[in-house]
C-alpha cells in the first residue's frame, strides 16, 4: 500500500497511526454533539413536553429506506477499504463512488421528507419535536454531505494509487454517521412511545 | 497504513443488519409500547456494536480507543442524570415551566 503524503497518516506514537487516532478523537467530539442532542430530546420526552405526539407524522417507510441506504453504503465503503488493502485501486474507486451514490440517495429522500413536512406547515419553530427533528437530521445531513465531498476528493487519489490509508479513515467516519442515523431512526420514526 | 488483520465477512454482517432493521420496523406493528421501545432501542444498540466492531474494525483496535469511546458515553450519562434532576423538577417559586406551556421557543426568538 502506498504511504506517501503527510507524515501524520502513517507515523505512530501510540501503536495507532496518528491519522486514524485523529479520526477517533474527532468521533469522540461528535459523540458529545449528537449524544447531547439525543439526551436533550429524551429529557424533554420524559418530561411529557407537548409536541412529541407529532412523531407519528414522520414517514417510517422513508426513514427505514434511508437506514437501508446508509447500512448499504457502510458495506460499500468497508469493501472499498478491503479492496485498497488488496491493492485493487479500481475496485476501491468504484466502491467509494457507490458509497457517494448512497449518500446522494439519502439526501434526496431527506429533501423529499423536508419539503412534504414544510408544506404541511411543520417548520423548525412549530414545536419542540420539529425543532429537534430539523436540528438533528439537518446536522446529520451536513455530516453526510461532508463525507461525500471528502470521499470524492479521496477517490481520485486512490485511482492514482496514492494515500490509500485515507480510505480506511473516511470509512470510520462514514460508519459513525451511519451509527448516528441508527439512533435517530428509532427516536424520530418508530418509537412513538 | 492500517495493520493487516483478517477481514470479517462484511456481506454476511450486512444481511444481519438488514434483518435487525426489519425487526425494528415490525416491532411497533404489535402496538405493545414496551416491546416497541425494546425492539427500537435494543436493536439500535446491537446494530451499533455490529457496525463498530466489524465495519469500523473496533474489535481489532487497541484498547485505548475503547476507553476513549466508553469515557465519552459515560460522560453523556453524567450529563443526562445531572440535568434530569433539574429538568424534571418544575415546582417552586423561581420556575416557569416553558416546556409544558410551549413557550420555550418563543422565549428564545
Amino acid at each position: 500500500m502506498s504511504t506517501h503524503g503527510p507524515i501524520a497518516t502513517h507515523r505512530t506514537a501510540t501503536g495507532i497511526p496518528t491519522g486514524r487516532l485523529a479520526v477517533w478523537w474527532l468521533l469522540a467530539s461528535e459523540i458529545f454533539i449528537f449524544g447531547g442532542l439525543i439526551m436533550c430530546f429524551l429529557l424533554f420526552k420524559f418530561n411529557n413536553a407537548p409536541g412529541f405526539e407529532d412523531a407519528s407524522m414522520t414517514s417510517t417507510a422513508a426513514g427505514a429506506f434511508n437506514t437501508f441506504v446508509l447500512l448499504t453504503s457502510s458495506l460499500t465503503i468497508v469493501l472499498a477499504h478491503a479492496a485498497s488493502e488488496r491493492g485493487d485501486t479500481s475496485a476501491s474507486f468504484r466502491y467509494i463512488w457507490f458509497t457517494i451514490g448512497g449518500g446522494l440517495v439519502f439526501m434526496l429522500v431527506k429533501t423529499y421528507e423536508y419539503s412534504t413536512k414544510i408544506l404541511l406547515g411543520h417548520t423548525l419553530t412549530d414545536n419542540i419535536f420539529w425543532s429537534f427533528y430539523y436540528t438533528a437530521t439537518g446536522l446529520h445531513a451536513l455530516h453526510v454531505f461532508g463525507g461525500m465531498v471528502i470521499m470524492a476528493i479521496i477517490s481520485f487519489d486512490v485511482r492514482k494509487n496514492y494515500n490509500l490509508q485515507r480510505v480506511e479513515l473516511i470509512g470510520i467516519y462514514w460508519h459513525f454517521v451511519d451509527i448516528i442515523w441508527i439512533f435517530l431512526f428509532p427516536i424520530l420514526y418508530i418509537a412513538n412511545f | 497504513m492500517s495493520e493487516s488483520h483478517a477481514h470479517p465477512n462484511y456481506v454476511k454482517i450486512w444481511y444481519w443488519l438488514l434483518i435487525l432493521l426489519a425487526i425494528s420496523v415490525a416491532g411497533p406493528m404489535l402496538e405493545i409500547p414496551w416491546f416497541t421501545v425494546m425492539t427500537a432501542f435494543g436493536i439500535a444498540v446491537i446494530k451499533t456494536f455490529m457496525v463498530a466492531a466489524n465495519f469500523m474494525h473496533l474489535k481489532f483496535e487497541k484498547k485505548i480507543i475503547w476507553y476513549l469511546l466508553i469515557m465519552c458515553v459515560a460522560f453523556l450519562g453524567v450529563f443526562f442524570f445531572g440535568v434530569a434532576a433539574d429538568i424534571m423538577n418544575t415546582s417552586g417559586q423561581q420556575w416557569k415551566d416553558c416546556i409544558n406551556d410551549n413557550t420555550c421557543i418563543e422565549q428564545r426568538l
